[in-house]
Formats: C-alpha cells, structure tokens, sequence
C-alpha cells in the first residue's frame, strides 16, 4: 500500500498509524538499524569482537541476548523474519566452529530479504581494553578511511567496501560539528584480508586556519579474512540502488527568524481562565480563607485603634 | 645589517617550522566522499612496511588520509549553529543500495479520476461550524461534532411511519449503513487500485436496491450453485433474466486519437503488403494433403486395375476411412505429424491405412 491509510485495515489509533509509518517505505529513509546475532556455539574472541562493534554501532544497533542457532548461507528465512520484526537492514551473525573458527557474517538486506552477505574470518582481535587512551563518545559519526586496491579491483572487495561504508558510517548528517570529528576508522585490504583499525582524532594547530591531524590508536584493531561471499546479482543491486526523484521540499510552517537570528514560532491556544491555571503551588502567597481575612482585619484595627486614641 | 623585511621572513620561517604541515602527497590522489566522511585510497601499499612495522605504517597511512579528508572538510562553508561552529556536508556521492523499494504513487479514487476528468477543484471546508442549538463553535466531523442526528433526545414521529418502529434505532442504522457504504466504496477503491477483482454491482449491498437489481442479485444467486441452476426451479413470477453475461466492450467512439491513427494505419500496413500474410504450416500441411489424396487416388486407379475383388473382407478401421478420414486426420495433425505423416502416407500408402490411421489417431 502506498500509505498507511490505504491499507484495508486501517490503524485505529493515531500512536499504531504513526508507528506504522515510521516502518513505511519513504522517500528519505531512516538511518538503518543493526542487529548483532550469536550463532549456536561462540567463542570469547567472537563475543568481544560482538559486543564492542555494538558499541561502535549504538544507537541504531540492536543486540540478541541469546544464542539464535541458524546457519545464514544456508537458510535466511530467520533473517528476514528478525528484520521485518526489528525493522532493520543490516545485520552482523557471530559463530564458532572447528571448520569456521571466529566467523563473522556482516550482511544487509532490501526490503527484508536478504542482498549481500559476506563472511569473514577474525584471525586477530585486539580489544578496546587493550588501548588503554581514553575513548570516544558514542554516537559519534566516524570518518571512514579505505585503502588498498584491491577495494576497487576486486568485484567481491567493492561490494564488501560499500557494506562496511553501509554499517559504519553513522546517522545521515546534513551538518556537522567541527570539534565533532573525532573518531576515524580505517579499512585495509592486504592480499585476501581486510585490517580494521580504529583511532582518535587530536587536532593539532598548524600554522593556517586548517588544523594538523595526529591519530592515537583506541578501539578495536581486527584482522579479518574474506571467506565465502553471496552478493546480490547485478539487477537486484541495481533496483536497490535505485534513487527516487526528489519531490518538492515540504515548506515548514509557522517558524520565522527575527532579526537576531532567534528562531520564532507561533502556538495558537484557546481562551483560558488565568484565576483558574496551574501553577507552582507557593503556600506563603496562599489566598487566606474570608473568616480568617476578617478576624485578622479586626485584629488588626483594634490593636491600631488604641494607638490612634491615645495620640 | 639586517632589514625588516629578513627580520620578518626569519620569524615566519621559525613560526612556520614550530608547526607540523598540514600537506600530504600521494601518487594517486584519494578520492574523498564529504557526504559520508568517507576516503578511499588507491594507491599501493608498500609491503616492505607492512611486513616491518605494520601498525606504525598503517596510523601513518591514516593520517594521510584523515589529513587531506580535514583539508577539504575545513573548505566548506562554516555557519553558527548554537555556539558550535558547524559545517554544512555536501550530498553524498557513493551509491548505497536502499533500506526498502520506492514508495508507489497514490492510487487516483473514482471520484478523483471523474474530477480531474470533469475539472472540479477541491475546496477546502473549515473544521469549525456554527452549532445553532448549543451557540457555539463545534467541528464538522468526529468527536462532539454539530448537529448530530444520532444526538436527539427528542424525534418527532413523522405522521406516515409506523408507530410501533423505533426512530432513534432507525437513524443508528441509517448511520451505521453509510459507515459500511463508506468502507465499501474505500476498498473498492483500493482494489481497484491493485487492479485486483472487484464484485459488480448487484452483488454488493445497497440501501434500496432497485427492481432490476433485485432481479440480477437473484439471477446470480441462482446461478451460483454447483450445477449453475439447472436443478432449481423457477420462481412463480419469475422472469428470464435477459441483460446477462459479460457486456461487448467497444472501444469509444472518440477516445484516443494515437491509439486510432496506429490501428488505421496498421490496417492499412496489411492490405499494402506485397507478401500475402500466410500461415506456413497451414499452408504445407494443406499441399501435403493435396499430394496424400492425389497419390491415394492414383493408388486405387492402379489396384482397382489390378485386384478385382478390392473390397474383400472389409477393413474395419482402414480402407473405408482411408481416403476421408485419413487424410482428414493428417490435414488436423497439423504441427505435430508433419514429417511423419507425409513419409507414412506418401511412402507405404495403402499398407499404412490401419497403422497410419492408428498413429493419426494416437498422436
């Protein structure tokens, strides 16, 4: 259906239609979501290296607690049954074996089935605790670095390039911060293996407006292996692909900028009893009862009345 | 002796030196993505370093990149957002496939269709209407809306009704009638929509249906029965129903004009061919039949001459059929039988009659 509204059984409350339409396809879509599975058996390494891509991953991350037993080449029907519950499109699938020691499947999925999917092999880990420099905040849109050429020669390596531009780059960022930029993550491609490092960013003065880059490294360092691979084929990825055309930038209502640059808005209300609003109760500016006003007016006349007497 | 102009140039240089540069040089220039941050890196890696140090090598490799990536960054155009100096990101250039397909257009209602046909512009009615009975300002629709039959608590009986019946029950089923009208028609837009079957008036319910409608909804109900009504019997007064079964559509008279240009001129493209339009197979098969008869009647000539009694025992399936139905049979074949039924009959002739008969027929 094209909107919620045409669906033949509508939703009956306004917080259901909104949800539902949070979920609609859109022309701007929503930063995509991940979701970090544990397979049947896993082993230390895989569960750290889960856990701590999580980190890199949060807020648009969603973590599994317990084990899912399924074997993602094999059958995706448990896949797309998570996305379509979740709502997301990426997910990454962490398992253990003899055959397949600390194997990582990063895939991503269109319209809730599955396009690419890419297995790698973690050879060596080295944890965030390893690095013992202080760390960055979460949230933080990463600068993406990837170097090799294999990233551009090898058809298998493009696609896993644009899957890990997919899964790393963060929220869709029209503006950013420039102190914000702090956290860089670099990709290489050295003969069949992908290192992934991952460093802070200090900002040095140089001698122009634009400053020095120095680089420590934090977080997790993994040297990964490409195993096997199931890419969508070419068409498919195409209509993935596919761009819709722009439509008319909505006009925003009702939002001015005065002449200091403050943003106004307007909030239209109804008529209200200001005798009868609901404010901060402050006991001392309590209105007396009328009794009370009376004996303390009485009080107050009889002890000044003498006083008026005797002069 | 020193001039100002040494002075000055020696205390830039000793300025300049104090800080690190800022310039990288690569063979290749990387090509940098804003939108996303992103920087790939063509150039080769150098294998000795890796082999050495490989982490020194690759933070150093890094900082390259990072450092040309904040070079063109800080080339943007900066504004104040809030007290944070922000810089305004370009659209992004890498092509990242979709989380979900392209929302489909809006599907055009019935009514939307006839007035875009017929021109009439939609006019916006405002939400508040004046409430003559409670003197105030209600909304037209919904929750306490303004005058609201099924709110009466006092319904004048109308002099022809029926004193027994219950007016208040009578407009709770009026309204509750126009609901389902409404959702009626909505799905039927709807599936119209996603061009999926809709049921034809007659079926659905109306508030008064007429005679005929009557008629038609009785006519299909009797024919949706597992025999198609032939079993069941035929009401007192009841008339054949005579407007069934599907319509003739006709395109229009003036409709499309492309549309009508192409069909005449594709008329015309066929009666102007040179090449008569002609079904090969047809065509052979009918000059194979013509060769089976002609060699099947030049056959019986030379064994009429030959054999007196040709008809002996009377073959059953064979020879009286031969000329007929053999042949009728092979010109049906069509596709088929076509190399087979010109060498079975040319070839072995009479001898086949049973057999080819057999084949003809066992297709």
């Amino acid at each position: 259906m094209a909107t919620v509204m045409q669906r033949i059984v509508k939703p009956k409350t306004q917080a259901a239609k909104r949800a539902l339409d949070v979920r609609s396809p859109k022309l701007e879509e929503n930063d995509k979501v991940a979701m970090f599975i544990k397979g049947g058996h896993t082993s230390e390494t895989i569960t750290q290296v889960l856990k701590e891509l999580y980190l890199l991953k949060k807020p648009n991350a969603i973590t599994f607690k317990r084990k899912n037993i399924m074997r993602p080449f094999d059958d995706q029907s448990s896949i797309e049954f998570f996305s379509q519950k979740n709502d997301s499109s990426l997910f990454l699938f962490g398992s253990h074996s003899k055959k397949r020691p600390n194997n990582l499947v990063l895939g991503r999925l269109y319209d809730h089935h599955v396009l690419d999917m890419v297995e790698l092999g973690v050879v060596h880990f080295r944890s965030m605790q390893d690095f013992p420099t202080e760390k960055i905040a979460m949230g933080t849109k990463p600068c993406l670095v990837f170097e090799g050429e294999a990233f551009e020669q090898d058809h298998e390596h493009r696609r896993l390039k644009s899957l890990l531009i997919d899964f790393f780059r963060g929220v869709k960022a029209n503006n950013v911060r420039l102190q914000g930029l702090e956290h860089v993550l670099q990709f290489t491609a050295i003969d069949g293996k992908v290192m992934v490092m991952s460093y802070k960013v200090l900002l040095k003065k140089s001698g122009s407006r634009t400053p020095r880059v120095e680089l420590t490294e934090i977080g997790p360092a993994l040297d990964l292996e490409v195993r096997r691979t199931r890419l969508a084929s070419d068409d498919l990825y195409k209509k993935a692909c596919k761009k819709p055309k722009k439509g008319k930038p909505r006009k925003v209502k009702n939002v001015k900028t005065d002449v200091f640059g403050a943003k106004m808005g307007r909030v239209h209300m109804e008529r209200q009893d200001f005798s009868k609003l609901q404010t901060r109760k402050m006991k001392g500016l309590k209105r007396q009862a009328p009794s009370n006003k009376e004996n303390a007016k009485k009080a107050k006349t009889e002890s000044s009345e003498p006083t008026a007497e005797e002069s | 002796m020193a001039t100002v102009e040494d002075v000055l140039e020696s205390v830039t240089q000793s300025q300049a030196s104090k800080y690190k540069t800022i310039e990288v040089q690569k063979d290749i220039e990387p090509q940098l993505d804003l939108g996303n941050l992103l920087t790939v890196d063509q150039n080769p890696l150098d294998l000795k370093k890796l082999r050495g140090d490989k982490e020194a090598y690759l933070k150093s490799q890094a900082r390259d990149n990072t450092q040309l990536l904040f070079n063109a960054i800080w080339k943007l155009p900066t504004e104040r957002v809030e007290e944070a100096i922000c810089v305004k990101l370009p659209e992004t250039t890498t092509v990242l496939p979709r989380e979900k397909p392209i929302p489909k257009a809006k599907l055009q209602t019935k009514w939307e269709q006839y007035a875009l046909l017929k021109g009439i512009q939609k006019r916006k009615k405002g939400r508040m209407v004046w409430d003559e009975e409670a003197k105030d300002w209600k909304p037209r629709w919904g929750y306490k809306r303004a005058n609201d039959e099924t709110k009466d608590w006092v319904i004048e009986v109308p002099g022809n009704a029926d004193p027994n019946e219950d007016q208040f029950e009578k407009r709770m089923k009026a309204k509750k009638e126009r609901v389902a009208k409404n959702e009626l028609q909505r799905l039927r837009n709807i599936a119209r929509g996603t061009k999926s079957k809709v049921p034809g008036v007659g079926l659905t319910p109306t508030e008064k249906p007429s005679k005929e409608e009557v008629g038609l909804a009785l006519h299909l109900a009797k024919k949706s029965t597992a025999s198609l009504g032939k079993f069941t019997e035929k009401l007192p007064k009841e008339k054949e129903a005579k407007h069934v079964g599907k319509k003739r559509k006709f395109e229009p008279a003036i409709g499309d004009f492309k549309k009508e240009k192409e069909q005449q001129l594709n008329i015309i493209n066929v009666m102007e061919n040179k090449k008569p339009k002609m079904d090969i197979t047809k065509a052979v098969n009918r000059v194979m039949t013509e060769v089976d008869q002609e060699a099947s009647s030049d056959d019986r000539r030379k064994r009429a001459g030959k054999v007196k009694n040709r008809r002996g025992p009377p073959r059953k399936k064979g020879s009286g059929g031969f000329g007929k139905k053999g042949s009728g049979g092979f010109g049906k074949k069509g596709k088929a039988g076509k190399g087979k039924g010109a060498k079975g009959m040319g070839g072995k002739g009479k001898g086949m009659g049973g057999k080819g008969k057999g084949k003809g027929k066992g297709r």
